[in-house]
C-alpha cells in the first residue's frame, strides 16, 4: 500500500492551498480529485475576485486557479484526476476508484476539501429537462462552451445567483427574470446592480409555482409569496423560457468525515452536515483536517485561507513544522480570513436586515428589493460626487470587504482606508486623469468616469463593458439607467482594451448632459 | 431518547395534500406523498426512511434529494430538520459498479 505523508481529497482552492502549505514544509503530498480537471470551481469563476491584494482581489477566479495549480507543481504535490476517493478508513485509509481499479494509500495526515452541492427546491415540473442548478449552468458556459439555453429564469439572488446570471448574460443568453423568495437581494449589491442595469427585471417575495412543458421546460410560472411563503393568488406571472436555473444553496459534502468517525452537528449556519472542528479544521480525529465549503459553506477566497490552515496545522502534527512557527503563520493566515469575514455580509450578519452602513448611511431599499440603486438614492454615498471634467462616479453602498479600488488610482483619487469594509470616497481636490484605472479594478464594476459637462451640452459616461463583440466607434445606441430601463440616446464614443485592464473594456458613450448621473449600461440598437 | 425519537408521541394523522404526487427522489421515483405516509407508517429516520422506500438510495445517493426529504419528514414530525437523525455514511461515497469495486489493483501499482 503506497504511503503519503498528506493525503487531500479535493482538488479545489481549499484543498490546493492546503497541499500548497504542506508541501512547502517538506511533506509528501498527494491530491486526489474525482473530476477530469483540477480546480474546483474556480475554473468556472470568470469574474474578478472581490477582497483586497493578499486575498488575489481583482483576479480573475480561473487565474487565481492556474496560480494555484503552478504553485503546487513548483512546491511538489502531486494531483491526481479521474480519481474518486470512495472510503476513509481507520488509520488513514484512503480508497480511491481510478478507472477500472480500486487503490488503497495510506497517509499520516488527511485534509478533507470536498466541497459542497448544489441545493434544489421542488415545484410542479422541477424534474423536467431545463431546471438545472445554476453551478451547473456555469459547468456548461464556462467549462464545456456550451450555452445552457437561451431563454432563462433565474432563481436565487445570492451571489452565485447573481454571478451566472451575469454570465448568462455574457454568453447571449436572455435572462428574463431573476427571482427570489426572500424580501430582499441576498448577494452583493454590486452584482445585483450590473445585473439590473442590463434590463433583468427582479422579482423578490416571488417564487416559482411551476415550471412547463411535457418533455422540457417551455415556460414558467411565478407568483409572489407573503411573510409565511405562501402565494397571494392574483399575483401569477408568466415566462416562455426553455431553462430555469436554481441558486438557492449549497450543502457540505462531508460523508467521507461522517464514514471516518468524525463527529459531525447538524448547523444550518454551516449549510447542514459538517464536522464540529476548530479555527484552524481539526476535526475530532487526530490528524484528519478539514478546509472550505465541507466545513461550513463561504466562498473561494475564505477556502483558500482555510486551506492554507490545514496545511499548515497538518504539517505541524507531523513534525514538518514547529509549534511556535505555526502559530505565527495562523496569525496572519487568521487576520486575512478576518478580513474577509466583515461588513454586511459577514457569517455573524447572514439573514439579518441592516438599515445602515458603517457610515450610518441609510442603506439603498431599491437595491435590496430590485437589484438596483434609485437615482433619487445614489446621491447619498460618499463615492458618487461631482466637479467639473472627468471625475469618478464609485457607486459603492454596502461595506464589503473589498479594496483593489484606492491602489488602482495613479493620481490617489480614490480613498477606503484601513478599514477594508468602508465605503470608498472621492479624495478632495484629487485630479483625475481619465486613465480608467479604478473602472477596471473593480470587481463589483460598479466605478464609472463622468464628465457631467462636455460644452456642447453633452456629458461622456466610460463603463465597464464585459460583453462581446465590442461596439464600434461611432455606434449608436441606447443608454440604460440603473434600473435597466431606457434613458436615452447615446453614441460611443471609445472601447478601450488594455492588459492593465485584465479584459474588462472601458466603453465611453455620449449622452445628452442631463442624463450624466443616470445613464449607466449602452445597449446596442 | 431525544424528543425527535419519542416514538410514543402523537403526529396526528397523515392528511393528503394536493401535492403528494411530486417526485422527490427522482432516481427511485419516490413521492412527496410516499414519505409523509411513510412518517406516519413509523419512518422518523432518514435510515429508516431510506430502507423502507429507497429515497436517497439511486444513482446520485441522495446528493439531490437527501436535504428534500430532511425537510418533508421533518415538517411531518414538527421539528427542525437539524433535529432529524440523519443518513449513514457508507463506503462507497459514490455509486460504483460491482466489478470494479471488486477489482483491487495490483500492490505494486
Amino acid at each position: 500500500m503506497k504511503r503519503y505523508d498528506l493525503i487531500i481529497v479535493g482538488a479545489g482552492p481549499s484543498g490546493l492551498s492546503a497541499a500548497i502549505e504542506a508541501a512547502k514544509r517538506g511533506l509528501n503530498v498527494v491530491v486526489f480529485d474525482e473530476n477530469e480537471k483540477p480546480g474546483g470551481q474556480l475554473f468556472k469563476q470568470i469574474h474578478k475576485f472581490f477582497g483586497s491584494k493578499e486575498h488575489r482581489a481583482k483576479v480573475r477566479g480561473f487565474v487565481i486557479g492556474k496560480q494555484l495549480l503552478d504553485e503546487a507543481a513548483e512546491a511538489g504535490v502531486s494531483v491526481v484526476l479521474n480519481a474518486t476517493v470512495i472510503g476513509l478508513y481507520q488509520d488513514k485509509e484512503v480508497v480511491v476508484k481510478m478507472g477500472e481499479e480500486i487503490k488503497h494509500y495510506k497517509a499520516d495526515a488527511v485534509v478533507i476539501a470536498t466541497g459542497a452541492a448544489e441545493n434544489m427546491v421542488t415545484f410542479p415540473g422541477w424534474t423536467l429537462p431545463g431546471v438545472i442548478g445554476a453551478g451547473a449552468a456555469q459547468t456548461l458556459m464556462n467549462l464545456h462552451g456550451v450555452l445552457p439555453g437561451k431563454r432563462v429564469l433565474m432563481l436565487g439572488s445570492g451571489n452565485v445567483g447573481l454571478v451566472v446570471s451575469f454570465q448568462l448574460l455574457q454568453c447571449g443568453c436572455e435572462v428574463v427574470a431573476l427571482v427570489d423568495a426572500a424580501p430582499r437581494v441576498g448577494g452583493y449589491g454590486v452584482h445585483a446592480a450590473k445585473v439590473a442595469r442590463t434590463g433583468v427585471p427582479f422579482y423578490l417575495s416571488h417564487t416559482i409555482v411551476e415550471a412547463e412543458g411535457d418533455d422540457c421546460v417551455k415556460g414558467v410560472t411565478i407568483a409572489q409569496v407573503d411573510e409565511k411563503f405562501d402565494f397571494i393568488p392574483g399575483t401569477e406571472k408568466h415566462f416562455d423560457v426553455d431553462t430555469i436555473c436554481l441558486a438557492v444553496g449549497l450543502s457540505p459534502m462531508s460523508q467521507l468525515l461522517k464514514m471516518a468517525g468524525a463527529q459531525m452537528e447538524d448547523n444550518p449556519k454551516r449549510g447542514g452536515q459538517v464536522p464540529i472542528c476548530d479555527e484552524y479544521g481539526r476535526t475530532s480525529i487526530p490528524g484528519v483536517f478539514v478546509a472550505g465549503d465541507v466545513s461550513g459553506i463561504e466562498e473561494a477566497s475564505s477556502a483558500m485561507i482555510e486551506g492554507r490552515m490545514a496545511g499548515v496545522v497538518a504539517a505541524e502534527y507531523l513534525g514538518y513544522t514547529d509549534e511556535e512557527a505555526m502559530q505565527s503563520e495562523l496569525e496572519e493566515l487568521n487576520k486575512a480570513l478576518d478580513g474577509l469575514r466583515q461588513g454586511m455580509f459577514a457569517p455573524k450578519n447572514r439573514g439579518k436586515a441592516i438599515e445602515k452602513t458603517e457610515e450610518g448611511i441609510d442603506i439603498s431599499q431599491n437595491l435590496l428589493k430590485n437589484g438596483y440603486v434609485a437615482d433619487d438614492e445614489i446621491e447619498r454615498f460618499p463615492g458618487v460626487t461631482h466637479k467639473k471634467g472627468v471625475h469618478p462616479v464609485i457607486e459603492c453602498t454596502q461595506n464589503i470587504p473589498c479594496n483593489p479600488c484606492q491602489d488602482a488610482c495613479p493620481k490617489k483619487c480614490i480613498s477606503i482606508g484601513n478599514n477594508i469594509t468602508s465605503l470608498p470616497i472621492v479624495v478632495d481636490n484629487s485630479e483625475c486623469i481619465n486613465c480608467g484605472m479604478c473602472v477596471a479594478s473593480c470587481s463589483g464594476q460598479a466605478i464609472f468616469l463622468v464628465d457631467e459637462d462636455c460644452g456642447d451640452g453633452t456629458a461622456t459616461v466610460t463603463l465597464p463593458y464585459e460583453f462581446l463583440p465590442l461596439p464600434a466607434e461611432g455606434t449608436k445606441g441606447i443608454a440604460l439607467g440603473r434600473s435597466g430601463k431606457e434613458v436615452c440616446e447615446a453614441t460611443v464614443v471609445s472601447v478601450k482594451s488594455a492588459k492593465a485592464f485584465d479584459k474588462t473594456n472601458l466603453l465611453t458613450m455620449r449622452v445628452p448632459k442631463e442624463y450624466a448621473m443616470t445613464a449607466r449600461f449602452f445597449k446596442v440598437m | 431518547m431525544n424528543s425527535v425519537n419519542d416514538r410514543s408521541r402523537d403526529i396526528g394523522p397523515f392528511v393528503p395534500a394536493p401535492d403528494d404526487d411530486m417526485l422527490i427522489c427522482r432516481c427511485e421515483e419516490i413521492t412527496k406523498g410516499e414519505i409523509r405516509q411513510a412518517v406516519h407508517d413509523g419512518m422518523w429516520t432518514i435510515t429508516e426512511i431510506r430502507r423502507y422506500l429507497r429515497a436517497g438510495m439511486g444513482l446520485c445517493q441522495g446528493q439531490t434529494c437527501s436535504r428534500l426529504v430532511k425537510g418533508i419528514v421533518a415538517k411531518e414530525l414538527g421539528v427542525s430538520p437539524a433535529e432529524i437523525e440523519p443518513a449513514t455514511s457508507r463506503v462507497p461515497m459514490r455509486p460504483i459498479e460491482m466489478r470494479i469495486f471488486a477489482n483491487e489493483a495490483k500492490e505494486d501499482d
